[in-house]
C-alpha cells in the first residue's frame, strides 16, 4: 500500500468540514443533473441494457474486433501500434516524437496516459507536454494529478484557479471571473495549438467495422491539437472498441447524460484517415487489460467508458475527494479497476465503499460494481494483504459467532461492561465513539426476554 | 404457517425492543412464530470485511437453526440480503427469507395496520433493503416508483411523513466501514441526519437498525431530542 491509504487521505480531507460540504454539493449537483437528463430519455433503462450488452460480445470476441480494426485503420492510412504495458507505451509515444524531431506536445485528455503516466516520462526525456483540456490544464499548472476523470480539477475552487492561473499565465492577482481566467487559458492555449507540431488524444470509442474512433470533448481541443499538428496520436485501451458504427449512437446518447447531464458532447469528433501530408498513429494498450478480462469475477469492468456518473453518485467519493484514491482512475470504479493493476499498493481501494449499490445502478453500462467491490475484498484477504491487526479481529469475532454459548456469554459480558464501566468504551480508542455515541444498553437480551416470556 | 424469527445479534444484544415489536407483529398477522435459541449471526461483518472464508460456521448454524421453517423472517435488510446472496448448503433458505417489510406487504398482504404513532417522521431508505431486496424504488434508475415502507407506514393513524432533499442517500454506516473509514462514515451520517432535521423530523425510522444506530449515535453526540426508531416499533405502537 503506498504511504498513506484512502482512510487517513479521506481523514486528511475531513478535517476541513465546510470544504467536504462543497465537495459533496459541488458533485451532486452532477449527480442531479444526470438524472433530470436520463428521465427526459423513455429508454434510458433499455439503452443501459443494451449498451452492457454490445459491451458483452465486445469482451468475448475482443481479439478477433482488435484485429479487424488494425486491419481497417491500416485500410484507412492509419498507423497500428501495440503496447503490452504502459512503459511500452511511453516508449512508442516518445520514439515516435524522437523520429520528428519534436520536443514539444500538445494533449487532450486521455485517462490512459495517466494510467501510464506519460506526462512525468516525456518530462524526464525532456520533452514539453501541454494538457489542453482546461481542468487538466489547471491541475497541470499546479502539479497535481487529476481529482476526477471527466472533471480533473473539481476539487479547485475558482479563487484557487485565479491564483494559480496568476502565478503561472500572469493574470491580475485577485481576479476569479470564470469567464475571464477561461478567457486568458483560450489565449495561453491558442499559442500552444498554433506552434505544436505533435498532438495526443485520446479515444472514446474505435469501431472495429470502419478502423475509426471517435473522441469526445466539450471543448473542442482535440480537434484543434490534431487539426493543426503534423502528426497525430491517438491512444486507447484494448477494451474502448465498439463492433459497427450503428452502435455508436446507443453510447453516444448515454455517456454525456451519464458524465454531465448534458444530450451530448459539444464535440464528438471521428478520425479516420490522416489528411494529406500528416501522421495518423494509434497505440493500443494492454497495460493489465487482458489479465482483468481472465478474471470471471472483474472482467465486466473493462465495459467502463469513463463517464464518472458512478464518482458523483458515490456518497464516499464525495465525501473523500479524487486524490484520496491514491490512483489514476479514482472513484468506485477505479476501485475495481487498480487492485489488477497492483492488488498491494491498492489493497485499499476496494474498503473504500459501503456498498450502497448506487454505482452499479447509474453505471450506463451496467457493471456490478458494488458486487465486484466485494469480491476483491475476498481477493485482497486470500493472497495476504489484510492488515495482521485485522485478521485477529475477524478470527476473534467469528469465533464468539459461531459458537452459541460464547456469543450469548460474550454478549452478557460486552452489556456489563457498557452499563457499569462505560468509559471502557467511551474513549478515543474507539473509532465509534470519536464521532457518534455508544448505544444505550438494554438490561437483557432479546434472547433473555423471550426464553421468560414465551414458552 | 411456521416462522422462523431470525433477529441479527446487534439487535438481539442492543436493541430487544426492536425484537419485541416484530415478534409482536408477526404474532397478531396470526403467524406460528419461534425464535430458535441458538441462532447468533449471518456472517456478514466478516464477509464484507474480506472473510467470507471464516464464515462456514456461521453459515452451518443458520442452516441448522432455520432449515425447518416455512418462512423465515429479520427485521433487517441488510442481513436478510446476506443470506440470501451468499448463504450456501441450502438452496431453499434463500428463497424463503424475508425481510419484515416486505413479509407484510408481499406475503402477509397487510392492508389494514391498527396502529398509531402522531409525529413527523422521517423514513431511512438503507441500501441493502432498498437496491438490494427492492423495498423502494432507487433514484438512480428511470421506473416507476414505488416503496413499501412507505405502504405501511401510510397506515398508521397520525403519522407525518416527512420528504428528504436526498431521499435514498446512504448514511455511511456500511459494517465495518463505521470504524475503518470513521471519518467518511461519521460526515455521511451527520448530513443524513441535518437532512431530516431540516425537514422538521421528530423520529428517523427505516428498515435496519445498524444504519439508526448509526445515525442515533450522531443524534446524541449532537444532544439533539430526535429519536429514532425502527419501523416494527412505529408499526407496533399505539400512542
Amino acid at each position: 500500500m503506498s504511504k498513506q491509504d484512502h482512510a487517513a487521505l479521506a481523514d486528511e480531507f475531513n478535517k476541513d468540514e465546510p470544504r467536504v460540504d462543497w465537495h459533496d454539493q459541488t458533485l451532486w449537483f452532477v449527480r442531479e443533473k444526470r438524472d433530470k437528463a436520463a428521465q427526459k430519455v423513455p429508454e434510458w433503462e433499455w439503452l443501459r441494457d443494451t449498451a452492457s450488452k454490445i459491451k458483452d460480445n465486445v469482451l468475448s470476441n475482443l481479439s478477433e474486433y482488435l484485429t479487424l480494426f488494425e486491419e481497417q485503420a491500416i485500410r484507412n492510412g492509419i498507423v497500428v501500434h501495440w503496447a503490452a504495458d504502459a512503459k511500452a507505451h511511453n516508449d512508442i509515444v516518445y520514439s515516435l516524437l524522437k523520429k520528428h524531431g519534436i520536443d514539444r506536445m500538445v494533449k487532450s485528455k486521455s485517462m490512459l496516459t495517466e494510467e501510464c503516466h506519460l506526462n512525468e516520462y516525456l518530462k524526464e526525456q525532456g520533452i514539453d507536454v501541454v494538457d489542453t483540456d482546461l481542468g487538466e490544464r489547471v491541475v497541470q499548472l499546479a502539479g497535481e494529478p487529476p481529482s476526477h476523470i471527466v472533471l480533473p480539477c473539481i476539487h479547485k475552487k475558482k479563487e484557487e484557479i485565479g491564483e494559480i492561473f496568476h502565478e503561472h499565465l500572469g493574470t491580475p492577482a485577485g481576479n476569479a471571473d470564470p469567464q475571464f481566467l477561461t478567457h486568458a487559458a483560450r489565449l495561453h492555449l491558442r499559442e500552444k495549438f498554433l506552434t505544436r507540431r505533435a498532438a495526443l488524444t485520446g479515444v472514446n470509442f474505435a469501431i472495429a467495422e470502419t478502423g475509426e474512433f471517435v473522441v469526445c470533448t466539450n471543448e473542442g481541443n482535440a480537434d484543434m491539437g490534431a487539426h493543426l499538428a503534423d502528426i497525430h496520436i491517438a491512444c486507447m485501451g484494448i477494451e474502448k472498441l465498439i463492433p459497427q458504427r450503428k452502435h455508436l449512437g446507443i453510447f453516444l446518447r448515454l455517456l454525456t447524460r451519464s458524465a454531465t447531464g448534458q444530450p451530448i458532447t459539444t464535440y464528438s469528433s471521428h478520425f479516420k484517415r490522416p489528411r494529406p501530408g500528416q501522421e495518423m498513429h494509434i497505440v493500443i494498450v494492454d497495460n493489465g487489460r487482458s489479465v482483468q478480462l481472465g478474471r470471471k469475477d472483474f472482467r465486466n469492468s473493462l465495459k467502463c467508458i469513463r463517464c464518472a456518473a458512478c464518482f458523483n453518485t458515490c456518497p464516499v467519493y464525495r465525501r473523500s475527494g479524487g486524490h484520496s484514491y491514491h490512483t489514476a482512475v479514482a472513484g468506485p470504479i477505479g476501485s475495481i479497476l487498480s487492485p489488477n493493476l497492483d492488488m498491494k499498493q491498492y489493497s485499499d481501494l476496494p474498503f473504500a465503499s459501503t456498498l450502497c449499490g448506487s454505482c452499479s445502478n447509474v453505471c450506463p453500462v451496467k457493471i456490478d460494481i458494488h458486487e465486484q467491490l466485494y469480491k476483491w475484498r475476498q481477493v485482497i484477504v486470500q493472497e495476504g494483504y489484510a492488515p495482521a491487526g485485522k485478521k485477529l479481529a475477524m478470527k476473534a469475532m467469528n469465533w464468539v459467532l459461531s459458537n452459541p454459548s460464547v456469543y450469548h456469554t460474550a454478549g452478557k459480558a460486552g452489556r456489563w461492561f457498557m452499563l457499569n464501566a462505560p468509559f471502557t468504551v467511551n474513549n478515543g480508542l474507539n473509532p465509534w465513539w470519536k464521532g457518534r455515541d455508544m448505544p444505550e444498553v438494554p438490561r437483557e437480551s432479546f434472547g433473555q426476554w423471550y426464553k421468560k416470556n414465551r414458552k | 404457517m411456521r416462522v422462523g424469527l431470525f433477529i441479527p445479534c446487534y439487535v438481539d444484544q442492543l436493541y430487544p425492543q426492536v425484537a419485541i415489536a416484530t415478534l409482536h407483529l408477526l404474532e397478531k398477522y396470526g403467524c406460528d412464530v419461534d425464535y430458535p435459541a441458538d441462532q447468533t449471526c449471518c456472517g456478514q461483518p466478516m464477509a464484507n470485511s474480506g472473510f467470507e472464508h471464516l464464515t462456514q460456521g456461521c453459515n452451518d448454524l443458520f442452516i441448522k437453526n432455520f432449515a425447518a421453517y416455512d418462512y423465515i423472517v429479520c427485521p433487517s435488510g441488510s442481513c436478510t440480503l446476506h443470506i440470501k446472496d451468499h448463504l450456501h448448503g441450502d438452496a431453499d433458505i434463500p428463497k424463503k427469507i424475508y425481510e419484515l417489510v416486505e413479509f407484510l406487504t408481499d406475503i402477509l398482504k397487510v392492508e389494514n395496520i391498527e396502529a398509531s404513532f402522531p409525529h413527523k417522521v422521517g423514513l431511512h431508505q438503507s441500501c441493502h433493503g432498498q437496491r438490494g431486496l427492492k423495498l423502494a424504488q432507487m433514484t438512480e434508475l428511470m421506473a416507476p416508483p414505488f416503496s413499501k415502507p412507505e405502504q405501511l407506514l401510510k397506515m398508521v393513524k397520525g403519522i407525518q411523513l416527512i420528504d428528504l432533499a436526498r431521499k435514498d442517500e446512504c448514511c455511511g454506516f456500511g459494517g465495518t466501514f463505521c470504524v475503518a473509514e470513521a471519518a467518511v462514515s461519521v460526515k455521511m451520517g451527520k448530513d443524513r441526519v441535518a437532512d431530516h432535521l431540516h425537514h422538521g423530523a421528530e423520529y428517523i425510522t427505516g428498515a435496519d437498525m445498524s444504519c439508526l444506530m448509526h445515525l442515533e449515535g450522531i443524534l446524541r453526540r449532537q444532544k439533539s431530542p430526535v429519536q429514532v426508531k425502527h419501523i416494527a416499533e412505529i408499526l407496533d405502537s399505539k400512542e
